[in-house]
């Protein structure tokens, strides 16, 4: 569920004030870009196959209906079950139908972002449900009652004096006066407490990085085995997945394998990718005895022929926030999205609506740098632009800024006009700033000059300088 | 108010085609899709895994060992046991084995190592040490293929400190495509299949990479000579 995306300039504010969350980016600028240059730099082929997992979406996005039947029918022939839902709230209830049809008191859940798109944590625990979250940074979020910062790094924005204190309030059964010597210690607490839960679960609820049509898996990648723990110990397991994720085979499927680890943490491969096929089989020890999938829709179908229809070629890596500028100033929760960055400025106004989420396509310099990187060549900028004469047409910027935009639209489309204002507006500011060469402040521009001065022009336009110097010659 | 399955399948079916502005895809083209999942086409494979078998061996466990694993190559098979039982004692770990009930793993001696307290099964949460039966070993990046079954139970990857994968030299394999291709002729795909590099890790804690979050802490990995003993040790 949305929070607070309209807030987007107030959060970005206070973020770029906050001591441990600016503390917690400088720790990740640098190696977000060089882990993944790195291991692109040891895969010669990474080009080739960046085009080639374009390609494979494209196709799938291209036959989306048939290949989500072909899946479904699969599923369903391996014993499982598929529920087809339009809406968030629809995915919810289907999730607590399950829950309360087997009697659910504990569900364990791995790492989803479409879980926090449906708000299923508040559902289930308003419902007499607890759900607990099992993948170390939720785990910590969960506790926190925070919402996730990054796609893959959740937790990302705590330091480690926020996991010491966060557990020692929320582990009162064991002693108060533990020593966390290493950040070890803190991982092997959680191991500890979660273990238990693992085992108390009568539900695992996880996400899923891909749907396969051929054989009607579910794939999620891990590092931690939490999901795995999850899926594998509970008597039902609950898929959380939107219809994007399909994807024809096992061939294509280990082909954008081979781009995600690279692109998110600049793995080779994650430690865990755990293809699921239905429920537990004649003669298996272990594996849960029902196996549903949710399949959501919530607004990625009305993409699909759209100018936002490559956004559904993405596989939440977070190579474009890793990389971003405006990210890495104001972190995730900015955004008031659980999709943050540039992936998030054009999904969140594609899923929550561009009444709510207007300002997110506007938090960027279009520097390119998020394509540049983006595993399956999605055109971010091109998208974010559109949401911008979106939100222009349908009047959702302040009055100030659509006059701003429109007087200055009138002048560049007029080139005389252009360079006549311009020649003014130049000589004006030359001969003002004549005197100390640069201004501290300026009218409408307050916000710019608060940080730095504006040079002072020295009173001749490029153009006219540029004629003058061809004339000379 | 929720609509019933078949209706709101039917209205996001419907929404994507006229989307693609289509109705449901004409025969031809259908069938077309049919014979590209029938046929499952391979894309772009890295050039470094065209080695021959010896040399792929040799990259497996480069890349495993890359990722934290540890490899032993043990040319005769009935070394195995006394093997573990070595590993167990430098590691200081229990001597007690939860081991897959796979022929190849229950034929072992284990009573060779007369210390080693073994049951054959699924883990339960208070095994310390696993040892598995794993179906490949893909050298692409030092990947084990792990499929559920009667004969290798998925717990036994995920609840013990420490797990053992026992593996054949033939059973290293290139990329992960040949590894599907073997899974496929076996009888295609098990309730579950992980494909897992290295011991279980999580660098959520300020981006510092400590193994052991909720799996495995350890894994070892151990490769067979195929023939009996007769000398593949590499």
């Amino acid at each position: 569920m949305l929070n607070t995306s309209p807030d987007f300039k107030e959060n970005s504010r206070r973020a770029m004030q906050d001591a441990g969350l600016q503390k917690a980016l400088d720790r990740a600028r640098k190696p977000f870009a060089q882990t993944r240059a790195a291991a692109v730099a040891r895969l010669p082929e990474f080009e080739t196959l960046r085009e080639t997992a374009k390609g494979i979406k494209n196709h799938t996005l291209a036959n989306l209906d048939v290949y989500l039947e072909r899946y479904a029918e699969q599923v369903e022939a391996h014993g499982g079950q598929v529920h087809w839902c339009r809406t968030a709230e629809d995915a919810r209830a289907a999730v607590l139908d399950i829950c309360r049809r087997v009697g659910a008191k504990t569900v364990t859940k791995g790492k989803s972002m479409i879980s926090e798109e449906i708000g299923l944590n508040e559902h289930l625990a308003e419902n007499g449900v607890r759900p607990v979250e099992t993948d170390l940074g939720e785990y910590i979020l969960q506790i926190r009652g925070e919402a996730p910062s990054h796609i893959i790094g959740p937790a990302f924005h705590l330091n480690r004096e926020d996991w010491e204190a966060s557990f020692r309030a929320a582990h009162t059964h064991l002693p108060a006066d533990r020593v966390f010597h290493e950040k070890r210690d803190i991982q092997a607490e959680a191991r500890a407490v979660l273990r238990e839960q693992f085992i108390a679960a009568d539900v695992g609820i996880t996400g899923a990085n891909f749907l396969i049509a051929e054989t009607g898996s579910s794939v999620i990648v891990t590092n931690e085995g939490n999901g795995d723990l999850t899926q594998t110990l509970p008597r039902v397991h609950i898929v959380l997945a939107s219809l994007e994720k399909i994807v024809p085979t096992l061939e294509d499927t280990v082909s954008l394998l081979r781009v995600l680890a690279r692109s998110a943490t600049g793995q080779e491969f994650s430690v865990y990718t755990t293809f699921s096929t239905g429920a537990k089989r004649p003669g298996d020890p272990d594996g849960p005895e029902e196996y549903h999938v949710i399949l959501l829709d919530n607004g990625r179908s009305n993409m699909v022929g759209t100018e936002f229809q490559d956004m559904l070629r993405c596989i939440r890596c977070s190579a474009c926030m890793n990389h971003c500028p405006v990210y890495l100033t104001v972190g995730g929760h900015a955004y008031g999205s659980m999709y943050s960055g540039p992936m998030g400025s054009v999904l969140t106004p594609a899923i929550f609506g561009a009444e709510q989420a207007h300002l997110l396509p506007t938090a960027s310099t279009f520097c390119g740098k998020c394509e540049s990187v983006c595993p399956m060549k999605i055109p971010l900028t091109g998208m974010m632009r559109h949401w911008r004469e979106r939100a222009f047409e349908r009047h959702l910027a302040p009055a100030t800024t659509r006059y701003g935009i429109r007087g200055w639209g009138f002048v560049a489309r007029r080139p005389g006009l252009y360079r006549g204002v311009a020649r003014i507006a130049a000589w004006g500011l030359g001969m003002m700033g004549r005197k100390r060469g640069r201004f501290g402040w300026l009218p409408l521009a307050g916000a710019w000059t608060a940080a730095r001065d504006m040079p002072a022009p020295e009173g001749e336009t490029f153009f006219a300088r540029y004629a003058r110097e061809q004339r000379s010659r | 108010m929720k609509q019933d399955n078949q209706a709101q399948r039917a209205a996001i079916l419907g929404t994507i085609r006229r989307g693609l502005g289509r109705g449901a895809l004409p025969a031809d083209q259908a069938a077309m899709l049919r014979t590209r999942l029938d046929a499952h086409p391979r894309h772009t494979i890295p050039a470094r895994v065209a080695l021959d078998h010896d040399a792929l061996i040799e990259l497996f466990i480069a890349n495993a060992t890359r990722e934290y694993a540890t490899v032993q190559r043990l040319a005769d098979p009935a070394d195995l046991p006394a093997h573990v039982a070595g590993y167990l004692r430098e590691q200081n770990l229990p001597a007690e084995l939860v081991i897959a009930p796979h022929p190849d793993l229950e034929d072992a001696n284990w009573n060779d190592a007369p210390l080693l307290a073994h049951r054959f099964g699924r883990a339960q949460p208070s095994d310390m040490v696993s040892v598995q039966r794993g179906f490949a070993a893909i050298a692409e990046t030092g990947t084990l293929m792990l499929p559920s079954g009667q004969r290798s139970p998925t717990t036994l990857n995920l609840l013990p400190d420490t797990e053992i994968v026992v593996l054949r030299d033939s059973d290293v394999v290139g990329p992960y495509e040949d590894a599907f291709d073997r899974l496929r002729q076996a009888g295609g795909m098990p309730r579950n299949v992980m494909l897992v590099t290295g011991p279980s890790r999580s660098a959520d804690i300020e981006r510092t990479l400590e193994l052991g979050a909720h799996g495995p802490r350890r894994l070892h990995i151990v490769l067979l000579g195929d023939a009996g003993g007769d000398g593949a040790q590499g």
